[in-house]
Parts: C-alpha cells; structure tokens; sequence
C-alpha cells in the first residue's frame, strides 16, 4: 500500500469550526450535514472541492466547510462557478444558495447553468422567504402569504416553478430533497455530484423563523412514487402535477457536458504573430 | 483639365464610400495593405449606416512615410461608387478645396455637402468600367484609381488583390483587370496627390486592429481564460480572442450577460487560470458591482473597455473618453483597483498585457480603457518589442503553515493558494473579513483590510510606463488614450512655427501618481488638459487628484467625430498666446 495514500475522510472533516449565522432549527444545518456526508461518501479531498454561493442565509454555507470556498455577489454564484469549472474541470464544483438568489436576481444565470450544461451541481435551499433581509416573498412564496410589510397584501403572483424551469432549460438531473432527511439528501447530492452535467438539487428547507408553518413539511413530504425518468415529457408531467413534496430523483438525461479544452493547445503565444505580420 | 505636377507628399487621406454590397470595405481593406506592401504606414477606419446589412459604409484610409495613428484634417480624395445616403457621413469626412471628390457620373451629381468645399467633382464611369470586364466589380476599379492617385505602386496593389482572393482564385483576373482600368481612368483625372517614397524598412511591421493588439497583449500576459457578451465595439477583440485563445490551450466561453461574463472570470481566476473580458460601456456598468468583489475577494481580472459614445445605447459605433468616471469612480465602497488606457492602436498590446500583469501581481481588478478609435482602426505599425510583462501571482505552497489568505504583509499582497493545493483551503470573500477570510464586521479588520488593498497597488513600482512624457518647455499639455496621436501631429506641426511644450500622456490613471506627474510637470507655467468628453472627467480627475502647476485649461469635446490635429493646433495657438 501506498505509504502516501491519504486516508478516507469523515463527514466532520469537511465541517468547518466557523459558527453559522443561522437561527436555532434552521433546516441549513442538515442540509450542511448532507453536503459533508456525501463528500465523504465520494471519498472526495478537501482541496479538490470548491463550494460558491452568493448572498442570503443559505450563500454563507462555504465558509462551514473545509474545502475552498467562494462568497460571491447576490445572484452571481452559478457565473462564478460556471467559469471556476471550464477553467479547473479537475475540480468538483458545488453550487449553493436560496430561492431568492437564485431564482430572482439569479434567474437568468439559472436558466442559461442549465442549458449550458457544465459538469457542476446546483443545491438550492428553499425555503420560499428572503431570511437574511428579515422576511420578503421570495419567487417561490404562495401568492397569498401576508407576512411580509413589503407585500402585506401577499405578492398575488403565482410561485415560480424551479424544478421545470430547469428541465425545460436543459438541465441533466433534477431531485427534490428535504433537509429534514440529511441521509436521504445525501444520497441524492452525492449521485447529483457523480452525475455528469449541470445537476440541479431543490432542497425544502424550513426557515423557522419568517415561516413557521414550514416545520410541518416534515408531514408532507413523501418519496416519489416512480423511478427517475430520462423521458423530458413524463418527467415535465410528473414535475408539473405533483404536490411539491415529492422527494427523490425526478429526471436524469443523457446530455452532453459542456466543457471547452483547456490546458490542450500546442502553440505558443508568439505563434500567434503569424496573423499579423505582413 | 491637365494633370499637375504636385509636390509628393508625407501624408494622404482618401475615403471610398458607397452602398452596401458595392464592396468599399473590401477595397479599403486591399488598399491599406498595399501601401503597407509598398513599404509605408497607414491607417483604416470605417463608417457605416444603422442597417445591421448593406447599409452605406466609408472606408477611410490615410497612408504616410511615416506612423500614423490618428486621422489627418481632410481628405485629399473622396471616391464614391455611388452617392446613395453618403451625404450621411460628411461631417466625418472633411475636404479642403484642394481635394478630390470622384463619382460615377451616372449616379448622379456629388451631394451638397461635399461639393460645398470647393473641391473639383471629377466624374468616373466606375460601373461601365467594371461591366467591360467580365465579372468586374466597380470596387476593383475604384482602388486602382486610388491607388494610382496617390502613387501606389502597381504589384503592391496586385500583390494585396492576391493575398485577399487567395481563397477565390476565379475572380482573381477580373479584380486585376478591373484594377488596371482605374489605374488607368486615373490618368485623365485633375489632381493627383503622389507619396515620398516609402522609407526603407528598419523593423518588421504589423497589420493589427486595436482590438485584435489588446487581445494577444492579454494571451501574452498570460490571460488563458475569457468569458464575452457581446457588445459593439468590443465583439471583434473577443471573436479575435476565441480561436487564438483555443490554440495556446486557453478557452473563451459566451455568457448569457455582462454579469454573468464578470463572474465567471473571478471564478476563472479564483482557480488560478488569469483571466479576461471586453465589453464597452453599458457592460462595464453591469459588471461594476463585481468588480468591487473582485476588489474584495482580491481576485484578479482584467476588463477592456472599449468606449463608445454615452450615456445609455448613445452611439454604438463612434468613440469617446467619457467612461473615465465610471472605471475610476464607480465602485461602491473604498474600492482600489487599476485603470489603464493604452494611447495607440500598438500600445493597446502593450497597456492589456501590462495590465494583465499588474493585475496579476497585485491581485485587484483592472480596467483597461480603451475606445473604439483604437479598438476598430486597422494600422501598419512597427513590429512591438517583446515585454517581460507576465501573469506572476504570489501563490501559497501546500501545506503552508498557518495560512492566512489575507494577511496583512508589508507589501499588502498576500499568497493565494489555488484550489487543488492541499492545506490551504479558504473561503473567498466578498464580506469584510479578517486576514483567514472569516467575514467580520469589525472596525479593525476592516481598516486593516482597507489600508491592505489600497498598500498593494502602492507598493508596486509602476516605472517609466505610467505615461508617455515627451518635449520640454513651460507649457505643457495633459492627455490621455486617442487624443493622443492627434495631439502629437499638432505638436509636430506647431513646432514648425516656433511652438514648444511638454506632452504627458497618461497610461497608468489609477492609482493616480502625483509625484510622477509633479516631476513630469516641474517648472511648467501652465497646462492645457485634452479629452474627448463633454463634461471634463480627465480634467476633473486631474484636478481632483494632483496638484497641476500655474493655470490650467482644459479642452475636451464629445464624440462622435474624431479629434483631428487642425483643431487641436488652434487650441494650441489660442492658448499658448493668452
């Protein structure tokens, strides 16, 4: 055996000792445990992961862990990611955030991550409310939810759906997970991570403080009831009808990663003269 | 009318304009790089109408024994191969009495505005021309007339016509009997305007845009990793950079945006691989509030911007300066980051590649300010020196004990391990931290952090190449970026009447450089500061930021016509007489 060989890591290795800001029964904190768990379980090194997020309750998860870590701006965190892993494909790449991140500022480097289809996984943390600006509708929010002094009439407008946004833009896997099971949701990042592709993991996870009623998702949520489909169509329906509390893997394509060559060309910078000169 | 004997001439400046499709751009392009085949400089821009296809377009070429970098003061010789909507360009394309104006008298007379200079309109059968000869084209004989009007010699003009239709081998005997017939349509003409002989060839010469020189000074400051959205007129440095950037194991993807382009060249660079995008000025607003991440997280990037006319859509098409504020000014916070503005079409390879160093070495974002003067404009220029300008970043070893990615070092720059290095992994942050990355909202960190990055950008040693400083003398005019050339031609004409004064040309505009500037300025007794803004920026920004000796006037003026140097001589005269 080789002396050099690195032993196997454990889930807590990749926890860092910074103490989160979250607020006490946050559902962010299973979530975290997921992530480390299903490092560990990809036998994964600290150094080989990156993780990046932008801004909001669940952006601040980098800086748990052990591995190398990006805070960026509100809404940019996929960008930041995108160009990380077609500059490092060596890398794994984790993206992470929540519904306000990256379904509204963020919405548009959503869409464009999944039909770009580069080899990264996205975990959004939903819990259908902006925490860290004390409690606005967030894309996600039910139209009538009146909690908020922004919207004390509620938003009236319908719920965005992430889910079939990100197989309608082309995104190569797609799981709903709940942070009340972190063993569970460690199973699918762990598979959304082996994946190849842009794999996109909507996670339930109840913010306990702007939205109390969410700790009762615990009694809603069940397991889909079929297998993964790589059929867009069934998986569209199956996505559009059910009752947003169907857990599991919902859709896995066969799609093409994205990934330009880097580190392959053969010639020199003053190669490239040869155009110019006369 | 009977030929003249004209005296040959240093510089001449000739425009072929007409309908899309008549192929002026294609003729303009033969007749740069015949004169460059003949042994002289020259320069090329175009105008063209709104349409996005076949809307009129001017070619403007002005060759010289000598480099030029900046449009003269007219044209000697307007060639249309017809008028349709051409009367749109004449504020763009000045004559004297003295020039040339040359139209195919079967379509129809030369527009007002051209003939209002008193130049003779000489009429050319360019279209029946071209029909006597099978597959001929009006453009062919259009450049052989110009060509022949200035002196070109003919297997220049020939061997240009080769090396373009190499790819088109059947049209190559129609282009050069069409060729030889304006040659010789030419010979009945009025005037003519004969080039010096071209000087002997010291050095290797380049034909090279702005755009495509920005674009190898990055690949050759290290850059390997670009993300483009496309924008008028930065496209063409990104469409320059995708192949180039393919061969030398570099990769260019398109973003869905301006933000999103920004960001993923921090995460580019964040991994260790230097990276770079263009954009012009609606992109830079975009991408402004991550350039303060990048300021943050100190991670490097570098930004062409290639100005247009503002503010909002302005004009997409036509330059200006007045993006100054917004490179320097924009970012929210205490935020030091470099800004650069190459003043040539050469220098745009030396300024990104510089760039990309300083950018590199200090880990901060820079902005390089470049126009689209000098982004579009094709040039014949002398072969740059090779710069050991390189991408050096200080990294952290593995394992390195203790790491702290933002320790507070004497120099302020810190060693950034790279993702993959084991033992020094960190969080990047845009939050205010403390030296291991840990966000803090601590007054200490804070200005620890502060004093931090703005230490590194002054604790580089910028050298000689913060600005160009030429002549001597009490007067002394304050440029920067395009204005520069055209402000060089009228010193050089001044001169001749007895005129004397110091030109500092300013690349390095942030960090601002007092003391450099306080020594290039010693003992003047009065400045004069030029741009091409509406409101002053530079001169704000100079006033703002160093301490100018004596008085100080400023002459500035927006887009979108070029400075050219008869303007730029009668501020001089007005001011060094007041």
């Amino acid at each position: 055996m080789n002396a050099n060989a690195a032993a196997a890591l454990a889930p807590k290795d990749f926890k860092s000792e910074v103490k989160p800001v979250w607020c006490p029964g946050c559902g962010d904190y299973s979530v975290l445990s997921s992530i480390t768990k299903a490092f560990a379980k990809l036998a994964l090194r600290v150094e080989n992961v990156a993780v990046v997020s932008g801004i909001g309750c669940s952006s601040r998860i980098p800086a748990y862990t052990t591995c190398y870590g990006f805070h960026g701006v509100h809404g940019r965190a996929l960008a930041v990611g995108t160009g990380l892993k077609l500059a490092r494909p060596d890398l794994t790449v984790l993206v992470a955030g929540g519904d306000g991140d990256g379904y509204s500022i963020g919405g548009n480097h959503f869409m464009h991550a999944c039909r770009r289809n580069v080899d990264l996984t996205y975990i959004v943390m939903d819990n259908r409310v902006y925490g860290m600006t004390k409690g606005q509708a967030s894309p996600t929010t039910e139209p009538d939810w009146e909690s908020s002094k922004l919207t004390p009439e509620g938003t009236g407008l319908r719920e965005f759906h992430p889910l079939v946004i990100a197989l309608a833009s082309g995104a190569n896997f797609i799981a709903r997970a709940f942070s009340g099971d972190p063993n569970g949701t460690a199973e699918i990042i762990a598979e959304a991570i082996r994946t190849p592709g842009f794999s996109f993991v909507e996670i339930l996870s109840p913010c306990v403080t702007f939205r109390p009623e969410q700790r009762l998702w615990k009694d809603k949520v069940h397991d889909a009831p079929v297998k993964p489909t790589s059929d867009p169509s069934q998986a569209a329906r199956r996505i559009l009808t059910d009752d947003g509390f169907n857990i599991g893997v919902l859709y896995v394509g066969h799609r093409k990663t994205y990934q330009p060559p880097i580190g392959k060309g053969a010639k020199q910078a003053a190669d490239l003269e040869a155009g110019f000169a006369l | 009318m009977t030929p003249q004997n004209p005296a040959p001439r240093a510089s001449v400046s000739i425009v072929l304009a007409g309908s899309g499709g008549a192929g002026v751009m294609t003729a303009g392009n033969m007749l740069l790089e015949a004169a460059a085949l003949a042994g002289y400089y020259a320069l090329m821009t175009r105008s063209s109408g709104p349409q996005i296809r076949g809307g009129e377009a001017a070619a403007m070429v002005r060759i010289a024994t000598g480099p030029v970098e900046n449009m003269e003061d007219h044209f000697h010789v307007l060639a249309a191969i017809d008028w349709q909507n051409i009367h749109r360009f004449a504020a763009e394309i000045p004559l004297a009495a003295t020039s040339l104006i040359v139209g195919d008298p079967d379509q129809g007379e030369a527009p007002a505005e051209f003939l209002k200079s008193g130049a003779p309109h000489a009429p050319v059968n360019l279209k029946k021309l071209a029909k006597s000869i099978p597959g001929g084209w009006p453009n062919m004989v259009a450049l052989g007339l110009l060509a022949a009007l200035v002196g070109l010699p003919e297997a220049s003009v020939m061997k240009a016509v080769g090396k373009s239709l190499k790819k088109r081998p059947d049209s190559l005997a129609a282009s050069l009997a069409g060729v030889r017939a304006g040659m010789a349509a030419a010979e009945a003409l009025p005037a003519r305007y004969p080039l010096l002989p071209a000087p002997d060839a010291t050095s290797a010469r380049w034909l090279i845009t702005g755009n495509e020189a920005a674009g190898y000074g990055a690949i050759r400051g290290g850059v390997r990793f670009v993300a483009a959205y496309p924008i008028t007129p930065g496209t063409e440095l990104l469409e320059w950079m995708a192949p180039a950037l393919a061969k030398v194991g570099g990769a260019l993807v398109q973003a869905e945006d301006e933000l999103a382009s920004i960001n993923m060249i921090i995460g580019a660079s964040y991994g260790g691989v230097p990276s770079l995008t263009a954009t012009s000025g609606p992109g830079l607003a975009l991408m402004i509030e991550s350039l303060g991440l990048a300021t943050a997280s100190e991670t490097p990037v570098v930004v062409v911007d290639v100005q247009r006319v503002g503010p909002s859509t302005g004009i997409p098409t036509k330059s200006e300066q007045s993006d100054l504020n917004l490179a320097l000014y924009g970012l929210h916070g205490d935020a030091p980051h470099l800004v650069l503005a190459p003043n040539s079409v050469s220098d745009c390879l030396f300024t990104t590649q510089w760039a990309t160093h300083l950018a590199e070495a200090t880990q901060a974002p820079a902005i390089v300010l470049s126009d689209q003067f000098l982004g579009q404009a094709r040039a014949v220029v002398d072969r740059p020196a090779d710069l050991a300008f390189a991408a050096e970043r200080v990294t952290a070893p593995a394992n390195a004990p203790d790491y702290k990615r933002y320790a507070l070092t004497d120099s302020g720059v810190s060693p950034m391990a790279i993702p993959g290095t084991p033992g020094t992994a960190y969080t990047a942050d845009g939050l205010e931290h403390g030296e291991r990355g840990t966000p803090s909202s601590q007054a200490t960190d804070h200005l620890a952090q502060l004093d931090k990055r703005r230490r590194k950008l002054d604790s580089v040693d910028y050298g000689s190449h913060w600005a160009d400083v030429e002549g001597e003398g009490e007067l002394a005019v304050v440029t920067f970026g395009s204005c520069t050339a055209p402000v060089r031609e009228a010193f050089a004409r001044a001169r001749r009447d007895g005129f004397n004064a110091r030109l500092v040309s300013m690349r390095l505009l942030s960090p601002a450089q007092p003391a450099r500037l306080a020594d290039a300025l010693a003992g003047v007794k009065r400045v004069l500061v030029i741009e091409q803004t509406h409101s002053g920026q530079f001169y704000r920004y100079l006033r703002s930021e160093y301490d100018l000796p004596g008085s100080v006037s400023s002459y500035r003026r927006p887009g979108p016509l070029p400075m050219r140097p008869e303007e730029i001589v009668s501020q001089l005269e007005q001011w060094s007489k007041a």
